[in-house]
Parts: structure tokens; sequence; C-alpha cells
């Protein structure tokens, strides 16, 4: 067979069939009926997106937004003077740093959350140590609370806010603070107008590939928070796979890849806004 | 100081990452079940895992995905990089668009995809599922790094192994896999990690007939404490250790004298 | 005259909905240094790429030896690229990139080795076969690029501004060289470049193209000494350009004209009518130049004021306006004997030039 052929129908054939075909059947079947034989059937209904607006679906949305967003901004917070250190090391060291950010992926993230079960227990590490120094009494519930899952979602996603900035850091030019610098720029100056700027586009991609995930992480939530903090993906997970709603599991998804859509698009705006190019050619994300 | 503030944020940073890394492994060879205090040296949960047929079987279920998908996504994935490099055709766009897709997706949003198009074409849930979406949300990563890869070359490279009269199997055989060798391994390497690291899609897309890692362990820890994932952890952390550092000495061999 | 080796006739090119090449047609004669000279984006380099078979014709044939060629994919073609870039093989020795070919085409082991240190040797680099290309210097690559293509004994070798990417030293060393290369392998050449001093001192024939077509074909000197019309003649070299009419036609392709206000017998080899504008062309070299004072009184002529002059080694250079606001480049060797021989800028001087020595070209509307 022809190469040429064979790598333009390889493509083509696989991408359409798993993944466009996938991504139009949910489209579709978030406007059906539910159908607890059939999983989904006619006739076609809005009622799904109807359900997404229900009390106690709109409180586990927000509580689900505010758990991720949580543990975006600590992401950053941490990530951001974390990637600037590092974009700072010489080639050899930071490339060693990187690599050993990487070496904890290695053992499944299941096991790495479980890993933080273990800490964050009553009779974990956390709790262990503050009563062997005498600091507290009984142990202090850190297991199954908001923050708890704000902790493990932060471990298992920081890296990803890192990469982007590191990257977004290393294009940023040293001279351009040298030159802000000889304009009479003071280092807060310099920080607001030249280094923020440049790397929001880093900032914007990182929150993206943190944010997003984060929403849809069920088993973070299941080990460290218990029933009463859960994530969208869980309320997702159990309309496919307990209550079998698959309309409304697909409308819930179709939010998440709504909201996707506007922070690529706000991703987009800041690129543009300092004149780069993203899609493949932009290896940063 | 600030040098001082530097070295304690990047070393604070480390400590977080490593510390559950290492509470783990360091746990697996604690005799004491629940690993609170350390009680001696021991093996036995070593052994308890090589008694634990589900959990073997499980383990073993998720290192043939794992390699299957990555070999499978790579060689799917440097042929899409090379297509999408070298060939104009119609379609190009969507196919770029759809890898972007994937890759930014959260996990959730294929995992249902998946299970939909499964469900769709009648593919019973079980190997046939799994290899199939692990091979596609690993598939934009391999392509990224071979195109990235590809880009760096003079483009005239290929036009003159054709010159020379080389056709288009052997410009592939003879100039652009020997070229790309490094991004494919570093694209098998990525995908093997991601499939191994998976515990939402394949939460979705597994059957009874064929239970991976994630679906067993998460039964385990889901209630109490089992010592025989401490030792699982262990043995996928050295074992992803090992394939870095035959990668490692490959790269090193390939480098120009 | 040696047999055409190489025919494009009618070829037609369009990329997107830009025409490149207009139903173009050349012959190339076997053995021969031929070049495609033209101001980038005049479609020599889509030429040599069709000939090559990296780009399909919408219509037309190429020939070679003879036999259609325009169907055949580039790997099956006798012809063999010297790229721009190079294109060397980065993973591979010096030796294996120039043994590519002859791998590709399943020469036997044994006479693999010989040909390839042959070829090495031809460009002397036998001694750096085990070097990877990034290791050479840009010279030396460039010399592997060549033996790489001529190992194969191609019927026609492409080269694709080859030379563009060395400093100019180097380039004139490389230009010497590949003539007398091309001399010891008696295989034709066909070479693009945008310089017109390159083409002019390899080549035994010059295709001068713009837009897309064929401004002229012949020999350096036809192109450079009679050019076929005002592009060529204002692409190769300086010229200077003045207008004519004639008054008076003389017999035997002489004409009395008047030039810019002066009478002058201009050589003409076409039929002109009393009236007719004429382009009157003279190179800065076939200009004289002489001092005011010298010139014998009541001479008809042009008087003119020295604008600038610049010494360049060889020559110097004036520019100077005539008093009807006209300028004029004129280049005149040392004169061994009067070493002081230079002018003022300011002074006022006769300008003219030897009957004969002027090409006449019919009036062009742009």
């Amino acid at each position: 067979m022809n190469f040429r052929r064979l790598a333009i129908q390889l493509t083509l054939t696989w991408l359409t069939l798993f993944v466009l075909l996938p991504h139009a059947l949910v489209l579709l079947t978030s406007v059906l009926t539910p159908d607890p034989g059939q999983l989904a059937s006619y006739p076609m209904t809005l009622q799904a997106y109807g359900r997404l607006w229900d009390p106690i679906y709109a409180q586990a949305f927000w509580q689900s937004l505010w758990l991720s967003a949580c543990t975006t901004l600590v992401c950053l917070l941490v990530g951001y003077p974390f990637a600037w250190s590092l974009a700072r090391t010489p080639r050899v060291t930071r490339a060693l740093l990187l690599f050993l950010m990487m070496v904890p992926f290695w053992t499944n993230s299941l096991i790495r959350t479980y890993a933080i079960k273990l800490i964050l227990g009553n009779k974990g590490l956390i709790n262990t140590l503050l009563q062997g120094l005498g600091l507290t009494d009984a142990p202090i519930d850190l297991l199954y609370t908001p923050f708890a899952v704000v902790f493990g979602l932060v471990y298992i996603l920081l890296p990803f806010m890192v990469l982007p900035l590191v990257s977004a850091f290393e294009k940023l030019d040293p001279r351009l603070l040298e030159a802000a610098r000889d304009l009479g720029a003071g280092p807060w100056a310099r920080f607001t107008l030249v280094v923020l700027p440049l790397t929001l586009p880093g900032v914007i991609a990182g929150s993206l590939i943190v944010f997003l995930p984060a929403m849809g992480m069920f088993y973070v939530a299941d080990l460290l928070g218990g029933a009463k903090n859960l994530l969208l993906g869980n309320i997702i997970k159990n309309q496919f796979l307990v209550v079998r709603d698959w309309p409304f599991g697909s409308a819930l998804s179709l939010t998440l890849v709504l909201l996707m859509g506007l922070l690529l698009w706000l991703y987009a705006r800041a690129n543009r806004h300092i004149n780069r190019r993203g899609g493949l050619d932009d290896s940063a994300a | 100081m600030t040098r001082l503030l530097k070295w304690g944020l990047v070393g604070g940073v480390f400590l977080y990452l490593y510390l559950p890394i290492a509470i783990l492994v360091v746990n697996s060879f604690n005799s004491s079940k629940y690993g609170h205090v350390w009680k001696g040296f021991s093996l036995k949960w070593y052994t308890k895992l090589w008694a634990n047929e589900a959990l073997m079987q499980a383990f073993s279920n998720s290192l043939l995905i794992a390699t299957l998908a990555a070999s499978a996504a790579t060689l799917i994935g440097t042929l899409m990089a090379i297509a999408l490099y070298r060939y104009a055709f119609r379609g190009k766009g969507l196919a770029g668009g759809l890898l972007f897709v994937v890759m930014m997706s959260p996990d959730i949003v294929l995992a249902i995809t998946f299970l939909v198009i499964f469900i769709a074409l009648g593919i019973e849930l079980g190997f046939w599922s799994l290899l199939i979406s692990h091979i596609t949300f690993c598939l934009p990563f391999v392509v990224v790094t071979v195109y990235a890869q590809l880009k760096g070359f003079d483009r005239y490279l290929l036009e003159a192994a054709q010159d020379l009269g080389a056709g288009e199997w052997q410009g592939f055989r003879h100039i652009i896999l020997p070229l790309v060798r490094p991004a494919v391994i570093s694209g098998w390497l990525l995908s093997f990690t991601l499939s191994l690291d998976d515990v939402i899609i394949s939460t979705f897309v597994t059957g009874p007939g064929f239970e991976i890692l994630p679906i067993r362990v998460y039964s385990m820890v889901k209630v109490g404490v089992s010592p025989e994932v401490n030792v699982l952890a262990t043995l996928l952390l050295g074992l992803s250790l090992a394939l870095v550092g035959i990668a490692a000495l490959i790269r090193r061999t390939d480098r120009p004298r | 005259m040696a047999d055409p080796i190489l025919t494009l006739s009618g070829i037609s090119k369009r990329f997107a909905d830009q025409e490149v090449l207009h139903s173009f047609d050349l012959t190339i004669r076997d053995g021969e240094f031929f070049t495609l000279l033209g101001p980038s984006g005049c479609g020599k380099t889509t030429v040599l790429r069709l000939i090559a078979g990296f780009e399909q014709a919408q219509s037309g044939s190429i020939h070679l030896a003879g036999e259609a060629i325009t169907a055949l994919p580039a790997e099956r073609r006798p012809v063999n690229t010297v790229f721009q870039s190079y294109a060397l093989f980065p993973h591979m020795s010096v030796f294996d990139n120039v043994a590519f070919g002859l791998r590709m085409a399943k020469v036997p082991s044994v006479e693999l080795a010989p040909r390839v240190f042959e070829a090495l040797n031809a460009v002397q680099l036998a001694d750096f076969a085990e070097r990877r290309p990034h290791q050479l210097s840009g010279g030396q690559q460039q010399r592997v690029a060549i033996a790489r293509a001529v190992v194969n004994r191609p019927r026609v070798l492409l080269l694709d501004e080859s030379l563009s990417a060395l400093d100019y030293k180097l380039r004139r060393q490389m230009q010497l060289e590949l003539k007398q290369l091309q001399r010891r392998l008696g295989i034709t050449f066909v070479y693009v470049t945008h310089d017109q001093e390159e083409a002019l001192s390899m080549s035994d024939r010059v295709l001068v193209m713009d837009q897309g077509r064929a401004q002229q074909v012949g020999t350096p000197r036809e192109i450079y000494e009679s050019p076929a019309n005002l592009f060529v003649a204002r692409f190769i070299g300086e010229i200077n350009q003045f207008t004519g009419r004639i008054l008076r036609p003389l017999g035997d392709y002489l004409y009395l004209a008047e030039v810019e206000g002066v009478e002058k017998t201009l050589r003409f080899e076409q039929l002109a009518e009393v009236g007719d504008e004429v382009h009157v062309l003279l190179r800065p070299e076939d200009l004289r130049i002489e001092y005011l004072e010298d010139a014998p009184s009541g001479r008809k002529g042009y008087v003119g004021e020295v604008l600038e002059r610049n010494y360049t080694g060889q020559t110097l250079d004036s520019l100077i306006r005539l008093e009807n606001g006209h300028e004029l480049l004129a280049s005149e060797f040392f004169n061994e004997d009067d070493p002081d021989f230079d002018y003022r800028v300011g002074q006022r001087v006769w300008v003219d030039w030897v009957e004969g020595w002027e090409h006449v070209l019919p009036k062009e509307s742009w």
C-alpha cells in the first residue's frame, strides 16, 4: 500500500471514529430522553439541560467550581514562583529538576491519592507530628474536608501548572527586563508591566489544564472528600454508571466542554495579545 | 536572602511531591500494617502481593494495556505526525483540531465519549475498549512530540532522499524514522506513563472480563488500608525508573560521535 | 552542436491561483553548463523542481535523452539535485550520505566503496568520510552535497542556488571548482542563480527569466553584449540608456539618428522607419570621457558634469550628469602611462562612445 495513503487514511479514520463521532454522539445523547432500558431514546428534549438549574445539582456544580478554583489558585501561587526559580537555573539543572518533578507520576495517581490519605488521616503523618510536638492533644480532622480535596488535587495537578509556566519563563527574553530597568522601572513595575503580561499565556494555559481536569477527578473526592465534598466528576460518573441517566450525564459533561471552549478562547486572545502562535507548533502545553 | 527563598521554595515543593511517595516506599518494607510507626524491616507484604492473585492479574493486565497502548499510539501517532507534516490533504485542519481537543479535554469528558462510542458500536467493554481508548488519549502527545522534531529538520531532506532514488517507504525507513527516533522514544515513554497513571477513563470503559489496576486498587483503598498497594507503588516506581534509565542509555548511544 | 539531452515543451504551472510558468519551452544540450538566471520569484527554481520531479506541471511534457519523464516520480528520474541548503542527512556519516543513492539503486557492495571514494576524491574530501555533516564547514558540506549527487552518474545534475550560502571568496573558488568538475565529468549541469556575475562566469549558455517567461537564451557574451530586450539589458550588469530617433537610413543596417540632441550613426539590425524611436544602450566601460579643455573646439557631443567618482581598484567609475539632466555611469580602466588620471567632482567633461559599440533595441512601452 502507498505510504502516503496509509498515513492519511489512518489519521482521518482513527480520529473520526474515536474522537469526532463520539463527541457528536455525546451531543446527541444530551438532547435525548433518559431510558433505563436503552440508556437513551427519542424524542428529543432539552430536559437534561433544564435539570442543570435544579438546586441540588446547581449547588454541587458551584461547590465543584469552588474546589477547582481553589486548586488552580494554590497551584498558581506555588507554581508561578517555583517555575520562575526553575527557569533561572542552568539548563542542565533545570532539565534534571523537571525530570524529578515527573517521577512521582510513574505510580498510578490513584495510589498517590491513597498516599495523601495516609498523610492526612487521624493517625497520619501530620497528626502524628502535631501531637508528637505537643501542639494538639487530639487529632485534627483533616481528612474528608474540602481542604483534603484541594490538597490532593494540587498534589496531582501541580506539575501541569509548572510545565507551561516554565516554558513561558524560558521564552521571556532577559534583555527585556534590562531594557525596562534601563528605562527606570523598579522591581514592582518590571513585574507587573513586563514579566506578568508576557507570561500570561503560560498562566492561562496552566490554569486551563489544572482547572478543567480538577472538576473531573472523582476518585480524589471519593478518597479524600468523603460524601460531602463532591466534584462534577462524581456527579457525571454517578449519572453514567449508577443512575444510568445518560442524557443528563452528557449535558453535565458538555457544560465542561463549554467551559473549556471559553477558557481556550481566553488563551488564544492572551496569546494574540503578545503575538505568538498556538496550536500544534506550540509544544508548551 | 532571595536565593534562600528560592531554594527554600524549590525544596519545599519537592518535599511535597516526594513525601507521599516516600511513605509508600518505606511502608512497603514496614512490618506494621498501618504504617504509623516503624516496626522493623519486612518483605512480608511483597509475598502477600505475590499471593494476591486478583491484584497480580490486574497489575499484569495494566502493564499489558500500557505496553500495547504505548506501542500502538507511538506507531499511529508517528504516522499522523508525518502525514500532518508532509502532506496536504482534505481534513488536515480537522485532524489537527481533533488532536488538540483530545489533548485539552478533561479526562472525564473523554471518558464518556469513549463509553458512548463503544456502546454505540457494540464493542464489548473490556480489553479492546481499554486498549482503543488508551491509544486515543495518548495519540496527541506522540503527535506533538514527533511533529516538533520533524519541524526541526531541513525540509528538503525528504526531497533529497527521493532525488537519490528512495521511494516513500524507503524515505520513511532510512530518513524519517532514524531522525525522529528520540521523539518516538519520548512519545512511547510518555504514553506508557499516561496509560499507567490513568484512572478516570479506565473506570468508564472497563468491563468485568478484564480488570486493570486502578479498578482493583480503588476497591481496596476505598475503605481501609492495604499494604500490598504500597508494594505495588514501589514496584511501579522501580519499573518506571528502569525504563527511563534504558531510554537514557539508548539516547546516549544515539548521540553523534 | 551537441544533441539535446533535456527538453521542456509547453510547460504551464500554477500554484493555487498564481501562474508561475506559462507555456514554457526549454532545450538543454548534452554536456553543457546551463544556467537559469532571474530575479527571485521568476520561476527558475520551479523549472528545476519540475525537472527533478518534485513538482508536477498542469500541462506540457519533459523529455530526457529522448524519453518522456513527465509522469515519472522523482526517485526514478536519472537526474540528481544539489540543494540550496545541501539537505545532507544529519544522522549519517559523509560516506553513508554519498552511498545513499547507490544503495537505493542496489549497487553491489563490492562496487559501492570504490565509487563513493571516487566521488569524494573528486571533491577532495576522501579523508572526511567518517565525519558527520555537522562537523564540516559550509564549503565542505557543499562538496559532500555535490559528491552525493554526482556519484549516481546522473544524466543531468541540477544545482539550486547552490553557492548562495557561502561567503564571497569561497563562492568564487567553488565557482571555479564546479566548472572544472563539470568539464571533467562531462555531465550536463543545470544551475539556478539570481547572481548574474556567477551566471556569466560559469555557464556555456544562460537563460534569463522573468515573471515565468524566458527573456533570452544565449552564451554569456550574447546576453551581455546583445540583450534581447530592456529587462535583460538592465538585469545583466550596469547599462546606460539613451533615447534616439531615426533620421535617415544609411544602408547596411546603419542609420543616422538623433540621440539626446546629438546626431549619431547607429548600427541597428532591424528594419526601421524614419521617425521611429529606439533605445540606445551602452555599457559603462563603452563610454569614453575626455577633459573638456582637451577636446577639439567645435566638436559635437555630450557635455556633462562629474557628480561622483568611485575608485574600485581596477577601474575608476564616474557618475556624470549631462546638460539635459540625464545621468550616466562610466567605467574606465586605469591607464598605466597616466597614473594621475582622475577627475574632480564638479569638473565638466566630454562624453562619447566609439560608433558601433552601442546596442540598439526597438522602443518598448515600459
